[in-house]
């Protein structure tokens, strides 16, 4: 008989513990009780899209989402951005604006194990109807297997190409089809320093490279501890953040062309002109002091942490750190502050941009090749053609479907209809930036095959940063030697 | 007498037929409908996140175990309705054939299916062994092959004798049981729990700041203490995850600390087996403590020796998580479980991903082959 209750109640309690457990899982921003209206606005700001009354957004699915038609129905959108996260707040809180407007529930999943669950949903029959997809390759691998809908048979394209930087446009086609709508953009090119520490010390911002290697020695002969703090340890991902410093200088070193070609294997991995970019990244990485902690600690250390030594308590152990704008969520305190609260807007964290760490431009080294900026993205891909589907992918080629993540810091669009004064530090400095920079690469690693980009090119880094430095050709022979064939 | 046996196999009639068959019809019916239920996500929202989850579970678990039963009951009725020796006949395939069918579809069509893909999955105009030849010519794989043999001749020769040595000893001690869980224990936790446990003992910071990895914390603690005493110049901290080649041996440790517990545990009991008048004989025959363990006891356990060794074997080439997790496979760590990973989802190149797949089943074959060999010799009862 007690048996029968040992059964029983463990049968009892699998239950319960299946109902608590999955409820972190999607976040659903639900409409529908207001049916009957006419659409309301959306934007504060004054921009040429918003759907009020009559009036067209320019896009067609969108203009009737607005209008009602499509209340009550569900789109469901996958990205990147980890369950809990800011960046998953921010997004959830960027959405509902369209949910208030159009009645359609969006249903969003953050999911861990990105690629993963979204290879094994797609092969599967069981894609969600939007998914962020950060490299182009990946969209060109899901394009010519036939899972994404076309854009350019049913969106206005002119629209989206005169309002997107074009570079972005560009990059979301593929065999001249617009597969992606590029939505998020992140700028790598700047440093991070601190700025009492610098006013303190009489530092001055570097603007050109020789500038830069001598702040470099000057930090190191007050005594003031490692001029540079770098780390590269993400897991399973590791070695990234060494592939942004490669793609940064190269660009600055060599022609544009030389940049295309190098990712379109038109020339070796291992060129010359990439060996020399790889050179000067040796002289920041792997002079004697000039990194925190040497080379162990650019491989020990996970990339959210690279920062802590500036927050020191007795002065900025390290004083650069080359990284793009998310990294503010993750300096010391602000971690801590994000984890409690995901939504906690950036001027009120413990560690503020532009008051406490502010940026440069990472200097321009050869003044032939101009001031060029290393970007990345992500964009949204749609595998379930529906037309309120293809409302919210509209949507989201709107400004409006960044102002909600754009006040609360830590994004920028790759619109170029975004009103300036929606930007908070940093991202309106960066926004500027990008719209002067003289060339605008996209991030190398993401556009090779994923043997390399994602693979051997990761990898390699790694390996490099091991050995501190050394054997250099034989690092870019190797990787040269894995680009796959045919 | 006849009656009884009317009872238990009455004679099979029309009406009896057609009852099996509606019950089996209701059966189906209700498995389709459950389905279908379990299906909407919607289903149950009215009633609020948490209980419409309950909701789910309850359906789910009614129709799994319920289905399941009465499946089996309308398969029998149907049986029983049929002729005598037929219904003999086909009912011990009635049970047998769910089983065999569902091992046949998770199982032994996808191995078919992968063996045959490492074959064809290859560019326009290739031969079939193309993938096997870009493998074994690509350095990393080459890497990861070499570390799985690290792998194979370290791990479980650890396991087993550090189980063995904790298994004797404990036999002695007088706390045995609350001696052996603390060694037991280890094997409760998953291996990615595991792996990320040890990723925080390995924990490294630079020489100067507080060490919050444990191993670094004795070591730089430790080397202190024999700075100030003069006798070491200087101690730095140790990257025991980064450090080419012993990062392997230190993945391999996480390996052996999960696995002592189950070798332990089977040792243990096989040593309790062990009839002591054998051992008590050797002891007047002279033979000291040592010798007679390993003379007598040992020998006499060999089959359990030879069962845990294979078993921890197989999992030891199966290996992918603890890599994955603290290095990525970085670093000359990587094996060919995180090869294949990598292939399947980073480079979506299926090809080479099961090409991996079929080197590890290759490679496991004779040990699993030796395994049931071991057991079968045994009684499968040791």
């Amino acid at each position: 008989m007690s048996k029968r209750w040992l059964i029983a109640t463990m049968v009892a309690f699998s239950l319960i513990v299946a109902a608590c457990g999955g409820d972190t899982g999607a976040t659903t921003t639900t409409g529908g009780t207001d049916t009957t209206e006419a659409p309301t606005t959306t934007a504060e700001g004054d921009t040429t899209t918003t759907g009020e009354g009559g009036e067209s957004t320019g896009y067609e699915h969108l203009d009737q989402a607005l209008a009602g038609d499509f209340d009550g129905s569900t789109v469901e959108i996958w990205a990147q951005w980890l369950p809990e996260s800011s960046e998953a707040a921010n997004f959830t809180h960027t959405l509902e604006p369209f949910t208030e407007a159009t009645g359609i529930t969006v249903n969003f999943q953050p999911t861990p194990d990105y690629e993963t669950a979204l290879q094994v949903a797609v092969d599967g029959g069981n894609a969600p109807d939007l998914a962020q997809i950060a490299q182009p390759g990946k969209m060109h691998q899901y394009a010519d297997a036939g899972s994404l809908v076309a854009l350019s048979d049913w969106l206005n394209t002119d629209k989206l190409a005169a309002e997107m930087v074009p570079a972005f446009y560009e990059l979301g086609t593929y065999n001249d089809t617009l597969y992606g709508v590029y939505y998020k953009a992140d700028v790598k090119s700047i440093v991070w320093y601190p700025v009492q520490g610098f006013a303190d010390a009489g530092y001055e911002v570097p603007t050109t490279w020789d500038e830069l290697v001598a702040l470099s020695d000057q930090i190191i002969a007050d005594g003031n501890g490692n001029p540079w703090c770098i780390s590269i340890e993400s897991q399973e991902a590791d070695g990234w953040v060494a592939t942004d410093w490669m793609e940064d200088i190269l660009l600055r070193t060599a022609p544009p062309e030389i940049y295309n070609q190098w990712i379109t294997h038109e020339i070796p991995f291992n060129h010359p002109e990439v060996l020399e970019a790889a050179d000067y990244m040796s002289q920041i990485w792997f002079t004697d002091d000039y990194a925190y902690g040497g080379n162990t600690y650019i491989n020990a250390t996970w990339i959210g942490e690279t920062q802590d030594p500036m927050f020191a308590e007795d002065g900025p152990q390290c004083w650069m750190q080359k990284q793009a704008a998310w990294i503010g969520g993750f300096w010391g305190a602000n971690r801590d502050a994000l984890a409690d609260d995901p939504n906690l807007p950036s001027d009120q964290w413990p560690i503020k941009p532009e008051t406490d760490v502010d940026f440069f431009y990472f200097p321009q080294i050869e003044e032939e090749f101009g001031t060029p900026v290393l970007g990345a993205a992500d964009m949204f891909v749609m595998y379930n053609d529906r037309p309120e589907v293809r409302a919210l992918l509209e949507w989201l080629a709107t400004p409006e479907a960044a102002e909600g993540w754009i006040e609360r810091g830590g994004f920028l669009s790759t619109l170029t209809t975004v009103p300036e004064d929606w930007y908070v530090y940093p991202n309106n400095q960066l926004s500027t930036m990008v719209a002067d920079a003289t060339t605008l690469g996209f991030d190398a690693s993401d556009l090779m095959p994923a043997e390399v980009g994602v693979g051997s090119f990761w990898s390699g880094m790694v390996d490099w940063v091991a050995a501190n430095g050394e054997g250099t050709e034989e690092v870019f022979q190797e990787i040269e030697d894995s680009w796959p064939t045919g | 007498m006849t009656e009884a046996v009317q009872r238990l196999n009455p004679a099979p009639s029309g009406p009896r037929i057609l009852r099996a068959l509606l019950l089996v019809g209701v059966v189906v019916a209700a498995l389709w409908v459950g389905l279908r239920v379990l299906r909407d996500p919607n289903v149950f929202s009215a009633l609020g996140p948490t209980l419409s989850k309950l909701g789910q579970a309850l359906v789910a678990i009614v129709l799994g175990v319920g289905g399941i039963w009465g499946l089996f009951y309308a398969g029998n009725v149907i049986i029983e309705s049929l002729p005598g020796r037929a219904a003999g006949i086909l009912r011990p395939y009635l049970f047998v054939i769910p089983a065999v069918a569902v091992v046949g579809l998770y199982l032994i069509y996808p191995t078919v299916g992968t063996v045959v893909e490492s074959f064809t999955d290859v560019p326009e105009g290739d031969g079939p062994l193309t993938n096997y030849g870009q493998a074994f010519t690509n350095r990393d794989v080459l890497i990861a092959l070499r570390n799985n043999a690290i792998w194979l001749l370290i791990a479980p020769a650890a396991s087993v004798v550090i189980g063995l040595v904790f298994a004797a000893l404990a036999d002695r001690v007088r706390h045995e049981a609350t001696a052996k869980s603390f060694v037991f224990m280890p094997l409760a936790v998953s291996f990615v729990g595991a792996s990320v446990i040890w990723r925080f003992m390995y924990a490294w910071k630079p020489p100067g700041q507080p060490q919050i990895g444990v191993l670094n914390a004795l070591w730089v603690g430790a080397g202190g203490v024999l700075v100030n005493l003069g006798l070491l110049e200087e101690v730095e901290p140790v990257a025991w995850l980064q450090h080419i080649p012993w990062n392997t041996l230190a993945l391999i440790a996480i390996m052996v600390w999960l696995q002592v517990g189950f070798a332990m545990v089977i040792l243990s009991a096989a040593i309790k087996g062990v009839p002591t008048e054998l051992t008590e004989a050797a002891r007047i025959d002279g033979a000291s403590e040592l010798q007679a363990f390993f003379r007598i006891t040992v020998p006499s356990i060999r089959g359990s020796i030879l069962t845990v060794y294979t078993t921890i074997s197989i999992a030891v080439l199966k290996v992918f998580d603890i890599i994955f997790v603290t290095t990525g496979g970085n670093l000359d760590t990587s094996v060919v479980a995180v090869r294949m990973y990598q292939e399947m989802f980073r480079f979506r190149n299926f090809g080479q991903a099961t090409t991996m797949a079929v080197i590890l089943l290759i490679a496991v074959l004779p040990i699993m082959i030796v395994n049931i060999r071991n057991l079968r010799r045994q009684g499968v009862g040791a």
